[in-house]
């Protein structure tokens, strides 16, 4: 068994770091599949917070009338709940997936820019720890010359203008204090994390792939993360600018969205949807490229349509920059306006529907594996689908001027979001659980959590659908008595502790998983794609040698043949073939240099929360801090050597 | 970085960090692209307050535009120098542009300190926020840009030189 | 395996039994029972959408616990055809919903410029938004009044509308869509009542802490009702107060308050600050109050008076520190402002 080498200890003052294991190495690594796991952890910490936050809001919401929680709080909640899910929750957590496999599916050793990749990782640390340290130091009150009864609790010191900031509301004048500036500082540094991770999926995927792998022998999840980082790349710069005026009119006088200044409100709804548009199909791509790869090897058959899927997708996210004021229909935009973006909005239905119906043409005719990885992309399809169906509703813009604004809308994106993407990323943790921890999850376990979170998510959101047609309006602290809409929220609210339990049920499995579970063999679920040629957990260096790929789906046809019908036949060699490869995968025969760990992403990093709270606290010294943390991050990585020579202490045992 | 030599290091045959930096400038655009548009939706309305064309100084400014357009000159000349090798030319043209910028900088903080003086400022109209905050992100740019160019010019000055397909050369 | 697929059929039923007895009865903020020719516009064509939607669920769905059932894995089931795909297919199903969608697309565009057409003859009232009521004026008859909209049934209405302040918007899901009211522009908005009753409506557009609490009524009355409305809000405030015990009293109490800083009563005060406040001329004869989130009575008077930014946090109206007699004597006074 080749041990790996350890680096020479040498004088440089630059001396890249060199821990293998323990704490250290997780901090300095710049290897795409620990940054992967760390992004993971992270999210799913800030997904059971931004749960909570949810929770918190049904209880207050089960009863008309309710003070369970003051206004100041609840707007808090709702405002945190949805910025943390977008941010904090779903795009890492997809990052982690993008992280994890985007280099072991193209057969890449690692990302093109390994430090960037470590990089992205810190600066969303940052951001997030910057952003929820408003509860520690932020503060928000009563707009100027309003009152409040009693001061706001620490719950409430919180950004309070939605995860979407609508202006002015979102400015000093009606959010005083500092809380919305943590949320548009915060938001800035998180958005120059993705985008970074952005520009290195792009290049990894453009020069970064194994021998053979073309462009359209990629599996569709990589194209996904294609398409994903052009979004990010083209939208996030529109977002940042946005922030940058939000921040500017709150701290330094400017009125780009003040009318009294000759500003306009309208400008900020078109510059967060020209961003927010593309991020909600962001939020979604990353779980179509998971849906793509488990359905397929739980059918035992092609992806159905393989060409029309990845076409489909890249016009999704292209039509997806067209059709951003369709959030602004009741808004103040013409009629033209408005049925023009109607109109693209009903063609972004297309693709979507292309993409759904060559699904069900994979599952049809298929051999189905109903284990729980394949559980929850047939539950995504059904979902997603109803999700997708009730945008279609919103297309119609008379109709979306009553729905609107409304709980239907909440209804919509939430069975896209949760039933979609959180669906898939579900089906995406169980399905590549022994790929990353060489263990075999609990099967038991993973159904009850589906089933669980089935009948827990469409007891929540399903009746928000009517809730929100017969008139409950989106963010209300309290609504009336006499609405009667009190007993199907008292259902949504329960459905939600549903949703609690089937979470707990998740987390128990994958501990008890991680620990106990069984070793997974080479190849748990007769997979398709190359990131099952090598062995689990995968080895460091991911790949002993650069696969050689002559089609798509290479993998399984080095396994398989076809019989005249057309029906698989497995190879006499497939067995002998999964033993060479576990024996070659944990032997490599050649010397393999991965790249260095290194300090400087998480030092330069840091420097951007010490600028913020400069911004903020108007503090000279800690603007200067920040740059410090910059500058020195900045040279001593580009200064840095690049390998370290090392002497080969290679052991055969 | 390196990879495991047997790997084919660019499927696409364009450099991976050139690669990197096309996808960064295409980024950019937008970025520019998004303070241009506000400033272009802003321009035409009426706002109280001074106006641009009561403070500026054609002639001045048209002045360092072009000592800042010299210096995408002296950046082609660098790149020219170091293509053939020559490290000394490489580093007094780097050096040049570097300077060209800084002046340019200078122009600009005296323009502004003039406007400013004059009472056109951040806060003074829309107009004028839209002015600043766009001419100011270009001129954070340029900053950046000069620091780096003195970096490499500094570095540049090791026995090892600088490379045309690495840069700064590392592990002497 | 042969219970896994029923059980996916069991989930759907629950959904769809679910759905079928869904409907909210007697929700007076239901977009889904139009009252007024706007509303009935767009009710035909959120049908005609939502029924070719169902089509469309079931389709998939039965095709999805079809296959999931009927393909499941079972013992000796030979391995599947290795199908790629099918050109005809991705074909049909790339045209069909085009088609359908065009379909759809045509009714919905026309709709749109309808309701956006100014209509003939059109009683003009301006909505204006504040934090966290509404103000309306009545251009032609030169008439302010606050929270409670009255219009004349069978008459369309035009909304020229803007914001004081955030933005906020105005639903009346009974009557037509809802629109944005923006500081510093105008939105249009139509309404028409089919009959004389009272309507909800509430802000939809997130605008601060008691957003909530923002909400409206909408009375249509019939033409004659209306114009005595009418007649009866261009009256001043009567200045003589005798008959009725406590209302000299309230009225001291009002003045002493500082009410008269917000707050205009035609003919006895004008608005000293600059901050607008409803116009309570005639706020007796209003039924409710406080944003329209309160029933105008005794007793919501009283808690509203005690301290205001408890019902509605961040209210510009202070606590007055105002003493039990007192709200009672002002209460008095209020009651005589019909």
């Amino acid at each position: 068994m080749t041990k790996i080498i350890e680096p020479d200890k040498r004088t440089n003052i630059f001396r890249r770091p060199s821990s293998e294991y323990g704490f250290w190495s997780w901090v300095t690594t710049v290897d795409h599949k620990k940054i992967g796991i760390m992004y993971g952890y992270a999210a799913f910490f800030f997904l059971l917070v931004g749960g909570l936050e949810a929770l918190i809001l049904r209880i207050q919401l089960a009863q008309p009338d309710s003070s369970f929680l003051s206004a100041a709080e609840y707007n808090a909640m709702f405002t945190m709940h949805g910025t943390t899910m977008v941010f904090l929750a779903i795009m890492p957590i997809s990052a982690a997936f993008f992280n994890y496999l985007l280099p072991l599916q193209i057969g890449a050793r690692d990302v093109a820019f390994p430090r960037l990749n470590a990089l992205s990782f810190w600066l969303w640390v940052a951001g997030g720890l910057f952003l929820y340290s408003t509860f520690i130091f932020g503060t928000a009150g009563a707009p100027e010359g309003g009152y409040l009864a009693e001061e706001v609790g620490w719950l409430g010191n919180a950004p309070s203008g939605g995860w979407f900031g609508y202006q002015p509301n979102a400015g000093f004048k009606y959010s005083p204090g500092t809380a919305m500036d943590y949320w548009a500082i915060g938001l800035q540094i998180l958005g120059i994390s993705s985008l970074v991770s952005a520009f290195n999926f792009i290049v990894t995927i453009l020069n970064m792939r194994t021998k053979g792998m073309r462009l359209m022998r990629m599996p569709v999840f990589t194209w996904m993360t294609f398409a994903v980082a052009f979004l990010l790349a083209f939208s996030l710069p529109i977002i940042a600018i946005a922030l940058f005026y939000v921040t500017f009119d709150r701290q330094f006088g400017t009125s780009f969205f003040l009318t009294e200044g000759g500003g306009d409100p309208i400008l900020w709804q078109h510059l967060f949807w020209l961003f927010g548009h593309p991020e909600v199909y962001i939020l979604i791509l990353p779980a179509f490229g998971i849906v793509s790869e488990i359905l397929p090897t739980f059918s035992r058959k092609p992806l159905f349509g393989y060409a029309a899927i990845v076409f489909a997708g890249f016009g999704i996210a292209f039509v997806g920059f067209g059709v951003w004021a369709h959030h602004m229909f009741a808004s103040a935009i013409s009629p033209v306006a408005q049925a023009g973006f109607g109109l693209s909005t009903m063609v972004i239905a297309v693709p979507t529907g292309v993409k759904i119906f060559n699904w069900l043409g994979t599952i049809w005719g298929g051999k189905l594996n109903l284990k729980t990885p394949m559980l929850f992309a047939l539950g995504f399809i059904g979902m997603f689908v109803i999700g997708g169906l009730s945008g279609v509703t919103h297309s119609i813009v008379p109709a979306d001027t009553q729905q609107t604004d409304t709980y239907y809308i909440v209804a919509h994106f939430h069975y896209v979001l949760f039933g979609g993407a959180l669906f898939g990323i579900f089906g995406g943790l169980y399905y590549w659980f022994p790929k990353v921890w060489g263990k075999m999850y609990n099967e038991t376990l993973g159904q009850i959590h589906f089933w669980l979170m089935t009948i827990g998510m469409n007891l929540t959101f399903g009746p928000m659908h009517w809730l929100g047609l017969q008139g409950q309006v989106r963010r209300t602290w309290v609504y009336a008595e006499e609405t009667n809409l009190g007993f199907w929220n008292l259902i949504v609210t329960i459905g939600a502790f549903i949703l609690g339990l089937s979470i707990i049920v998740f987390m128990a499995n994958w501990i008890y998983s991680k620990r106990k579970g069984e070793k997974a063999p080479f190849d748990p679920w007769d997979a398709r794609t190359i990131e099952w040629t090598i062995p689990s957990p995968t080895p460091v260096w991911n790949f002993s040698k650069a696969p050689d790929i002559k089609s798509l789906d290479d993998f399984w046809h080095a396994k398989y043949d076809e019989d005249e019908e057309g029906r698989a036949v497995r190879k006499d060699t497939a067995d002998a073939l999964l033993l060479e490869l576990e024996e070659e995968g944990l032997n490599p025969k050649e010397v393999i240099e991965l790249p260095n760990p290194s300090y400087f992403p998480i030092i330069l990093a840091f420097g951007l929360p010490f600028l913020g709270y400069a911004v903020i606290y108007r503090s000279i010294s800690l603007a200067l801090a920040g740059i410090v943390l910059l500058l020195v991050g900045s040279f001593g990585w580009a200064i840095e050597p690049l390998e370290e020579e090392f002497s080969m202490k290679e052991e055969e045992e | 970085m390196s990879s495991g030599h047997e790997y084919p290091h660019e499927s696409t045959g364009v450099e991976t960090r050139k690669l990197g930096m096309w996808v960064f400038l295409s980024t950019e655009v937008l970025f520019f692209g998004t303070l241009i548009t506000t400033f272009l939706l802003f321009k035409g309305r009426n706002f109280p307050g001074i106006k641009l064309t009561d403070v500026y100084d054609i002639p001045f400014t048209s002045i360092s535009s072009f000592i800042l357009l010299m210096s995408s000159l002296t950046m082609v000349l660098a790149h020219n120098a170091l293509e053939n090798e020559d490290q000394e030319k490489t580093r007094v043209w780097l050096l040049a542009t570097a300077m060209l910028g800084a002046i340019f900088l200078a122009g600009q903080i005296y323009e502004f300190t003039e406007f400013y003086h004059k009472g056109f400022e951040l806060s003074t109209n829309i107009f004028s926020s839209t002015f600043y905050v766009l001419t100011g992100f270009h001129g954070l740019h340029v900053f950046i840009g000069v620091v780096f160019l003195i970096a490499l010019w500094a570095i540049g000055q090791r026995q090892q030189g600088l490379s045309l397909d690495r840069g700064i050369i590392l592990n002497s | 395996m042969n219970k896994k697929g029923l059980f996916k059929y069991k989930n759907f039923s629950v959904l769809s039994l679910l759905f079928l007895t869904a409907c909210i009865e007697n929700a007076p903020m239901d977009s889904l029972s139009p009252a007024g020719p706007y509303a009935r516009q767009i009710d035909e064509l959120f049908w005609l959408t939502f029924w070719i939607a169902v089509a469309v669920f079931f389709l998939v769905m039965g095709v999805l616990i079809f296959s999931v059932y009927y393909f499941r894995d079972m013992p000796g089931k030979p391995e599947p055809k290795q199908i790629h795909g099918n050109n005809v297919l991705e074909l049909m199903w790339t045209i069909i919903p085009v088609l359908i969608l065009a379909a759809i697309a045509v009714p919905t565009v026309r709709t749109i410029f309808d309701l956006a057409k100014e209509p003939e003859d059109a009683l003009k009232i301006q909505v204006i938004g504040h934090q966290w009521w509404f103000e309306y004026k009545y251009p032609e008859y030169g008439i302010t009044t606050a929270n409670v909209m009255v219009i004349p049934k069978d008459t369309p209405v035009r909304l020229e509308m803007w914001s004081n302040d955030v933005l906020h918007n105005y639903w009346v899901p009974k009557l037509n869509g809802k629109r944005y009211l923006v500081p510093g522009q105008k939105t249009y908005l139509n309404l028409q009542a089919d009959a004389a009753e009272e309507f909800w409506a509430q802000c939809g557009e997130y605008c601060g802490l008691s957003h909530s609490k923002m909400r409206g009524r909408v009375l249509s009355l019939t033409q004659e009702d209306f114009e005595k409305w009418i007649n009866n809000e261009k009256l001043n405030a009567k200045n003589d107060l005798s008959e009725v015990s406590l209302a000299s009293e309230g009225k001291q109490v009002y003045l002493n308050a500082g009410c008269t800083q917000c707050h205009v009563i035609n003919g006895v005060w004008d608005v000293q600050g600059d901050r607008i406040a409803p116009n309570l001329t005639h706020f007796a004869s209003r039924n409710v109050f406080a944003g329209a989130s309160l029933k105008n009575n005794k007793e919501n008077l009283t808690k509203w008076l005690t301290n205001p930014p408890e019902v509605k946090p961040g209210t510009f109206m202070p606590n007055l520190e105002l003493t039990e007699k007192e709200i009672e004597a002002l209460i008095v006074y209020l009651g005589t402002l019909k």
